[in-house]
């Protein structure tokens, strides 16, 4: 599904002595296909603006498509679109709530699809559960509050994907787990990405995280977009982000400092990519020397 | 003069459970920045909990300026001594009013009230959230909220400032709040801090690093040592700093590069050799 | 559904009436509401109605803020008003205009209704207008200070303002929990909005049990934050905020005492609710 966001305005509170306007005019594409990423400070906007996306925020200003679904249009029908297009809020493992780790997967796959049998439950559930690296038959019976906090969050992923969602959204999917934890997640959604969900887009404050996952990304500043399109592009502009208080990818600042000071290298993102470009150069100096 | 010693201390939350923390012996000096790394669940939080006896060892002896957190009569002035910031943001202030909340602290030992005005005055200052005195707490960003929590902690004027992954919530904007308040409290102040964290580039500002594994201390050493020892660290589950990541691979690639920690000494290195001849 | 995350009515504002001690604010409302009682004439009630109409000009807050939280409770008003006009015993020489069975209507009863009515209004506004000018914390501190004197038979009142001063610390941040997770459950297919009282009632669970396991948790934390910052209860404890009495409050008492005395002296001198009917037969 195509996401197309035209002019999206949003004020919270509107009239009242705390009004917050926190979308200022959002113009968006996202292509079906796409690891999304979008960035920005708290308060930017872009929690917001993924919640307009499965229209848990009704439209109020400016037009919004996600695939067919015309959100400006108040026939639309939103819990449908809701099936179609995956939330995990951020630390989604504190909305757990059933008391064995089955039932908590399968509620969305009960809500959205009334009337389906229990064997194909129980069969989604399972396909959920291994996919998010869990055991199924060691898992399913327990009660998701008796697990670690990082097999608790991949239970709330596997709740949210058992539906087979189009579009899958994550806000923070890192947040609060260990650097091996981070890593696991990451490989855990490009898996998703590549078999479950065409489109998957993450909010992130982490720009190493953005840079090495993502195919483009937006980066939100006071309600409107400040900068769009792959990392590559975003991260060129480094000193633009600075200014805007965000941080930069480790490698991206090497590159802009290397740049600085002659050394012409392009903006890269692995730490695997960046040694080899460095390499190259290095071997480059050494023939050029021998 | 040494803050904090840990004799051979073994604790585990309920008796028939693995120990959290299982044999730690450490003694740290007054004065030192000292920064707890290890993988989620690796004891580290009890360790700190340990500290200001919020938890008492199952066997071992823990001191806080040689006080023994099992004596109870010392325990209000182990706690005066040793303050503690946790990992919520929103779950560690009791009032609705910044400096309400400042004042609990000090309310709690009986300070006189015009001192107390004084302590919030000179906590407030050492956060730079002067202009936040009248606000109210949960309107405030999460590195705010922290800035107000430690400055809670301030106003008993501790010795030690214990951050038990009070970072881990924060964005980036608010690690560096956070951590620039922790820096100065310990560069001015003298204060000494202990830092629990899973961010390997906060425990680069630290001039001490313990890794904890298991409940068990298992590297204790300069960070830039520490990361020197990649392999091991490795073992642990902990992985590099992207910058020193990167120097490691072209170290195995043979290129002669030294060693760096962050973006810019990255630059500094790969400069040196890139330019050199 | 709970989308202000901002407790109790508070308007913020820099007026006569935010800047009162609320201490001296809760007495006057309790004086007022003893006014809205005494006031037996439509010259004794003029004047609290004056009166009322000053607080809100010197609060200012606007008029229409005020009168919403009328809005509130106007079935209740409106319920009792009617149910007041039919089945008031309003005497024997009352002037009736209509009669059937026990109901009956009586240009007594309407008067009655309107005096009922108009308290309820002004009660309703008079109290308004303290919680639109006094924060939540003020509010604590005020009835706190007001119950000291409970101290003495052993009433737990420091334990008491604390547990309120926590409960309002903590109410804008479980509703900003309650939202994330209706939210999160919406985003799952969850539906709060169709069904009977049972189903609605049963989709609410999802949202319940999440936010008790939360409130739980963060009370846990906080059990060991008030540990670590030394807290054992009252004893031995200082207190650093100090309400202050100061000129606004004796003007806004001196008012009061006016407001008390004028009532009493119209309701003596110029008779009863029933005289206004003396014009028409």
């Amino acid at each position: 599904m195509r996401i197309v966001a035209k002019g999206l305005t949003y004020t919270y509170d509107p009239k009242s002595p705390f009004a917050a306007q926190a979308l200022k005019g959002v113009d968006l594409t996202i292509e079906e296909g796409e690891f999304f990423g979008i960035i920005g400070h708290t308060g930017s906007g872009k929690s917001t603006f993924v919640q307009h996306l499965n229209a848990l925020i009704r439209l109020t200003g400016g037009a919004l498509k996600v695939g067919d679904y015309d959100l400006s249009d108040k026939k639309c029908r939103f819990i449908e679109l809701r099936g179609k297009v995956g939330m995990v809020f951020q630390y989604p493992e504190y909305q757990l709530f059933a008391e064995t780790v089955e039932k908590d997967v399968a509620f969305g796959l009960k809500n959205f699809r009334k009337g389906m049998r229990e064997e194909e439950i129980s069969a989604a559930v399972q396909e959920a559960l291994e996919t998010v690296g869990l055991n199924y038959a060691a898992v399913k019976d327990a009660s998701p509050f008796e697990l670690s906090g990082g097999q608790k969050r991949r239970v709330a992923i596997a709740g949210v994907i058992v539906t087979r969602p189009e579009v899958l959204i994550l806000d923070e999917p890192a947040a609060g787990l260990d650097p091996l934890g981070k890593q696991e997640l990451m490989q855990l959604l490009h898996s998703i990405h590549g078999s479950w969900c065409k489109t998957v887009i993450i909010v992130s404050h982490d720009m190493d995280e953005i840079a090495e996952n993502c195919t483009r990304a937006a980066v939100f500043s006071e309600g409107r977009i400040a900068m769009e399109g792959t990392p590559a592009e975003i991260f060129r502009r480094a000193d633009e982000l600075l200014a805007l208080g965000l941080d930069v990818p480790t490698t991206a600042k090497c590159a802009m400092l290397l740049r600085g000071r002659g050394i012409d290298i392009d903006t890269d993102f692995t730490c695997e990519d960046f040694a080899e470009k460095v390499l190259a150069l290095w071997r480059a100096k050494e023939g050029g020397d021998a | 003069m040494e803050a904090v010693r840990f004799e051979n201390v073994k604790y585990s939350y309920r008796g028939d459970e693995a120990f959290a923390v299982n044999g730690v012996s450490l003694s740290i000096e007054e004065g030192q920045f000292v920064a707890v790394l290890g993988r989620n669940g690796s004891g580290k939080s009890t360790l700190a909990k340990l500290i200001n006896a919020l938890l008492e060892p199952t066997s071992g002896r823990v001191t806080v300026f040689g006080m023994d957190t099992l004596d109870a009569k010392k325990t209000f002035e182990i706690r005066k001594s040793a303050g503690m910031v946790f990992q919520n943001p929103d779950n560690q202030t009791v009032a609705s009013v910044v400096e309400d909340d400042i004042a609990f602290g000090p309310e709690n030992i009986g300070v006189p009230r015009e001192e107390i005005g004084r302590r919030i005055e000179f906590a407030l200052d050492a956060v730079g959230m002067q202009a936040f005195r009248k606000a109210t707490p949960s309107r405030l960003s999460g590195g705010q909220k922290q800035r107000v929590a430690i400055a809670g902690v301030l106003a008993i004027l501790p010795r030690i400032l214990i951050l038990d992954e009070s970072t881990a919530m924060l964005d980036p904007k608010g690690r560096r709040e956070v951590m620039e308040v922790v820096k100065k409290l310990n560069r001015e102040q003298k204060m000494t801090v202990l830092l629990i964290t899973h961010f390997m580039d906060e425990a680069l500002e630290a001039e001490r690093a313990v890794v904890m594994h298991r409940g068990e201390v298992v590297m204790d050493g300069a960070p830039e040592e520490i990361f020197a020892r990649s392999d091991e660290l490795e073992s642990y589950n902990l992985t590099l700093p992207r910058a020193a990541a990167v120097c490691k691979r072209l170290q195995r690639e043979g290129m002669p590069v030294g060693n760096a920690f962050t973006a810019e000494e990255l630059a500094e290195v790969l400069c040196a050799s890139l330019q050199r001849g | 559904m709970l989308n202000d995350v901002t407790f109790g009515q508070y308007y913020p504002a820099k007026s006569f009436v935010h800047n009162m001690d609320a201490r001296a604010k809760i007495v006057f409302v309790i004086a007022y509401i003893v006014a809205i009682f005494l006031a037996d004439n439509f010259y004794a009630m003029a004047a609290v109605v004056l009166f009322l109409a000053l607080a809100v000009l010197f609060s200012r807050v606007p008029f229409g803020r005020v009168l919403r939280s009328v809005k509130m409770i106007l079935f209740v008003i409106v319920f009792t008003a009617v149910l007041n006009l039919f089945f008031s015993s309003v005497g024997e020489d009352a002037h009736v205009i209509w009669e059937w069975g026990i109901l009956s209507l009586s240009w007594e009863s309407i008067v009655n209704m309107i005096f009922l009515a108009l308290r309820l209004f002004l009660l309703v506004m008079g109290t308004a207008v303290l919680t639109l000018t006094t924060t939540p914390v003020e509010l604590t501190d005020g009835i706190e200070s007001l119950l000291t004197p409970l101290k003495w038979v052993r009433f737990p009142v420091h334990e008491l303002a604390l547990i309120m001063s926590i409960a309002l610390r903590f109410i804008p941040t479980l509703v900003d929990e309650t939202n994330r997770i209706i939210s999160a459950q919406k985003a799952r297919g969850a539906d709060f909005e169709t069904g009977g009282l049972i189903r609605r009632a049963k989709a609410m669970i999802p949202v319940l049990i999440p936010l008790l396991v939360s409130a739980f948790r963060r009370a846990e934390e906080l059990g060991d934050a008030m540990d670590a910052r030394c807290y054992s209860g009252s004893k031995g404890r200082t207190k650093y905020k100090k309400l202050v009495f100061t000129w606004r409050d004796l003007v806004g008492l001196f008012v009061l005492a006016a407001l008390i005395t004028g009532v009493a002296l119209l309701n003596h001198y110029l008779g009863g609710k029933f005289d206004i009917l003396a014009y028409f037969f």
